[in-house]
């Protein structure tokens, strides 16, 4: 019986569907994981008013979002240290975000479930976001415009709102000078500073060209100034205003509002309300720079630096790959030599990726780097341009990577093409690179987007070899912006991959941090998607457009 | 009988056929083999092959498979280059000048001599841009130019009335018949000197393959046509010399209607009735 059933193949059949099913469910799991704690991040969680009472101490308010809790048998709680009663079995703790790291020291505190008196949510309770320090719990008591307090009790929250949104846009405004225009007059006067020590260097500087060059740092400065009396007024503007706020433990502290990116009520808002604060929060995830050692705020720069990495790397390793691959399919003579190539090709993909790294220090950055910065650029030295990590050599040092699958790829779609095309049109007068260029490029264009796929899923999770070869923590300015040459290919940026590690591992404030790695994490992936499916259906056009003859 | 045998024998066919052609004086011809020899590696694939086609005319090979008859065809266009491993002796004269020699631009030769292969190969572009393709490689871009040369090619392939509405779908769609005549288009689009055919018709139904024979018949006014055909019926109707070949030697070359009724050689004979092959 056993024997006929085994015979079949039916058993067989129910260990491929285990196998797929065992993959999907992992595949599943993983993102159903990275969505809920990911997403849940941004929702306004309820803040809740503790009394707590320990043993033999004083009964104190805590008021916190309860994060998490735990469940300790008796048995292993008593080890640790607590006393437990006779008839308790469990020991019930939660974790609570209570903020006031400024007061306290610390963001986040364990409670235990048995020594909770009694809890509330009040809807006075109110959270602000806060630019340095983290979050701040606590009662609204009163909004001041410099001394004068303008609103108390009651009236203080619509008008703290008010003020909030003011202090805003008048933040957006010294952000964006600060940025924007000084960042533009500073650049321009480091590349004048720049050509003065050129022509320096190279015995030209003479009379006319010093005072060229004082004339136009000086109408720099002239402009400079302009915009620091600008700044300075915006920054009296915006210091104006404070909010005085009472903690759990009736301790009263002032806020300027300069300081606050938000203040909310959570326990008085609606599932509307609730709603728009979680879109406005993802949206600022998307969109904003980090804050506070990258715990807060949001995480365009990463997401940026990582697309335009990828991208970089596309553009690089597609053209070498398809080189390789067309010289040793089509030109090369097929014997000893292609063999080991091809060998030597498949074991490059084998190589781990923390090895290019070191390469890629160690020969783009240091020996090719360094000897750009001597040869074009000696007037900045010692500060080097090429001669240190950046986006230029982290996308070589990918494109290396990845180049062997766009190489086996791409001989395996030319492979795949009949020698009756090439026929065809040799027959008609093309010669061999017309013949390639024309016809059996383009039909082998699928295969190339497939190994194009299969190099940008490679190269957006790779963190290991970034790490030594352009990507830091914080990156200042973007790769990309409106400074002549536009882009800066030598500048360092930062990565999506590496952002998760450094905020989940590297951060001081890990508690805080983690739901930002599970929501990095999330977007991490969601870009790969996002590459991926593009290529993907770029690669179904050219199919459909360069169907071969079948049969 | 030896290799030497056949070989003067080859020779003296051609002669053969000069006397034979006697009554049809204005006959030039355009392709002439001179004791032509290849080889794959150490394996001789044709010996020494002699004969001459004229021009404007359709001279058909026939023999059993693996007898070189494609394989002497495609050196007329020197498609064998691609074989690495093919080494070729011996001289093919193309309106007196040797395809072979060093100075020949082996791209330009093609464009002077046309082929069409036994499986239909259509590129996978539209209909106008496989019959344009080679003209746009020798760079001719302007618009109304392929647009007259694409129709003209079509009617002569006796394509035009059935297409002309879907010149910019793609070639694939097509069916083998038309896809074979597309291939035709494309090749009589660059207005070469000779058209060769190998086995064109092997691969399509009956209809198709009347529809291709019909179209060797007006095509010939135009060109010189060489087709290589296992069908002997099929030689039979569209050509007006005939060659037998067996074993990489040329047996006997003659115009069709002699050939076939009143063979010179016993091979011959055994052949088209049929007793071996």
């Amino acid at each position: 019986m056993i024997r006929l059933w085994f015979k079949s193949g039916v058993p067989w059949i129910w260990l491929n569907a285990a196998a797929v099913s065992i993959c999907i469910i992992m595949v599943l799991g993983v993102l159903g994981l990275v969505t809920v704690r990911g997403a849940g991040h941004f929702w306004p969680s309820q803040v809740t008013q503790f009394n707590y009472q320990e043993e033999g101490k004083l009964a104190r308010i805590i008021i916190g979002e309860k994060v998490d809790a735990s469940i300790t048998p008796a048995q292993m709680a008593k080890s640790t240290g607590h006393i437990m009663a006779d008839n308790e079995d469990t020991l019930v703790q939660y974790l609570v975000k209570t903020g006031n790291r400024d007061i306290t020291g610390t963001d986040f505190m364990w409670i235990e479930a048995r020594n909770v008196k009694e809890q509330s949510d009040p809807l006075d309770l109110m959270v602000i976001e806060r630019r340095e320090w983290g979050n701040f719990y606590g009662r609204l008591l009163e909004v001041k415009e410099g001394s004068k307090t303008i609103a108390t009790g009651k009236e203080a929250w619509p008008v703290v709102q008010t003020k909030i949104a003011d202090a805003l846009i008048i933040f957006d405004e010294i952000a964006h000078l600060e940025k924007k225009q000084i960042g533009a007059i500073n650049y321009n006067l480091e590349r004048l500073r720049l050509k003065q020590r050129k022509l320096e260097l190279e015995n030209k500087l003479d009379d006319t060209a010093k005072q060229q060059i004082a004339a136009q740092a000086a109408t720099y400065d002239v402009e400079y100034k302009k915009y620091q009396v600008q700044v300075a007024e915006l920054y009296k503007k915006i210091r104006l205003n404070s909010l005085v706020a009472e903690t759990e433990n009736g301790t009263t502290l002032k806020i300027p509002l300069y300081k606050v990116v938000r203040a909310f009520q959570p326990n008085a808002m609606s599932m509307f309300d609730k709603i728009i604060h979680y879109g406005v929060k993802v949206v600022e995830f998307l969109t904003d720079d980090p804050r506070e050692a990258n715990t807060e705020g949001g995480i365009f720069p990463a997401i940026f630096g990582t697309v335009m990495m990828v991208m970089m790397m596309s553009v690089i390793v597609t053209p070498f790959g398809v080189i390789a691959a067309v010289y040793l399919r089509e030109y090369a003579k097929q014997g000893f030599t292609t063999r080991l190539i091809r060998i030597a090709v498949n074991n490059l993909a084998g190589v781990p990726s923390v090895v290019y790294g070191v390469f890629g220090l160690g020969f783009f950055v240091y020996i090719l780097g360094g000897n750009i910065d001597q040869l074009f650029f000696p007037e900045s030295a010692p500060a080097p341009v090429y001669g240190t990590p950046g986006l230029l050599w982290a996308s070589i040092t990918l494109a290396l990577l990845t180049l062997p699958v766009v190489i086996v790829s791409t001989e395996e779609g030319l492979a795949r093409i009949p020698s009756s095309i090439r026929e065809g049109s040799l027959a008609l007068g093309a010669t061999k690179l017309e013949t390639l260029w024309l016809t059996v490029l383009p039909m082998a264009s699928p295969a190339m987007m497939t190994g194009l796929i299969l190099a940008v899923a490679r190269a957006a999770g790779e963190v290991a070899p970034l790490m030594l070869v352009g990507v830091v923590k914080l990156a200042p300015t973007l790769p990309l912006d409106g400074n002549f040459p536009f882009l800066h290919l030598d500048r360092k940026f930062m990565h999506l991959g590496f952002h998760i590690y450094d905020v989940g591992f590297q951060s001081p404030n890990v508690e805080a941090a983690r739901p930002l790695v599970y929501a990095t994490a999330l977007l991490l992936v969601l870009v790969i998607i996002g590459l991926n499916l593009a290529a993907i259906v770029i690669r179904n056009n050219l199919r459909e457009k360069y169907r071969a003859l079948e049969g | 009988m030896s290799e030497q045998q056949v070989r003067t024998h080859a020779i003296d066919m051609s002669s053969v056929l000069r006397g034979r052609s006697n009554q049809n004086e204005k006959n030039e011809t355009c392709i002439k083999v001179e004791n032509l020899n290849l080889f794959y590696g150490d394996k001789q694939a044709l010996h020494g092959i002699n004969m001459e086609m004229p021009k404007k005319k359709v001279t058909a090979y026939i023999g059993p498979s693996g007898c070189g008859k494609s394989t002497l065809l495609r050196c007329i266009n020197r498609m064998n280059d691609l074989v690495d491993s093919a080494k070729i002796d011996g001289k093919i004269l193309l309106n007196g000048e040797n395809i072979y020699d060093k100075a020949v631009n082996v791209a330009a030769l093609r464009r002077r001599i046309g082929m069409v292969f036994q499986k239909p190969n259509p590129f996978p572009k539209s209909i106008f841009e496989n019959v344009a393709y080679g003209l746009r490689i020798q760079g001719i871009n302007d618009k109304r130019t392929l647009e007259e040369t694409v129709e003209k090619s079509l009617r002569g392939a006796a394509l035009w009335d059935e297409m002309k509405d879907r010149l910019n779908d793609n070639a694939l769609g097509m069916s083998g018949g038309q896809q074979q005549r597309l291939v035709i288009a494309r090749a009589i689009a660059i207005e070469p000197e000779v058209l060769l055919l190998d086995e064109p018709a092997s691969a399509l139904d009956p209809i198709s393959t009347l529809k291709i024979e019909e179209l060797i018949n007006e095509l010939k006014e135009k060109y010189t046509i060489v087709i290589v055909t296992h069908n002997m019926q099929q030689a039979a109707r569209v050509s007006d010399y005939t060659a037998f070949m067996y074993m990489g030697e040329l047996i006997e070359i003659g115009a069709t209607s002699e050939l076939f009724t009143n063979p010179v050689k016993k091979q011959t004979e055994d052949y088209i009735t049929g007793r071996y092959g």
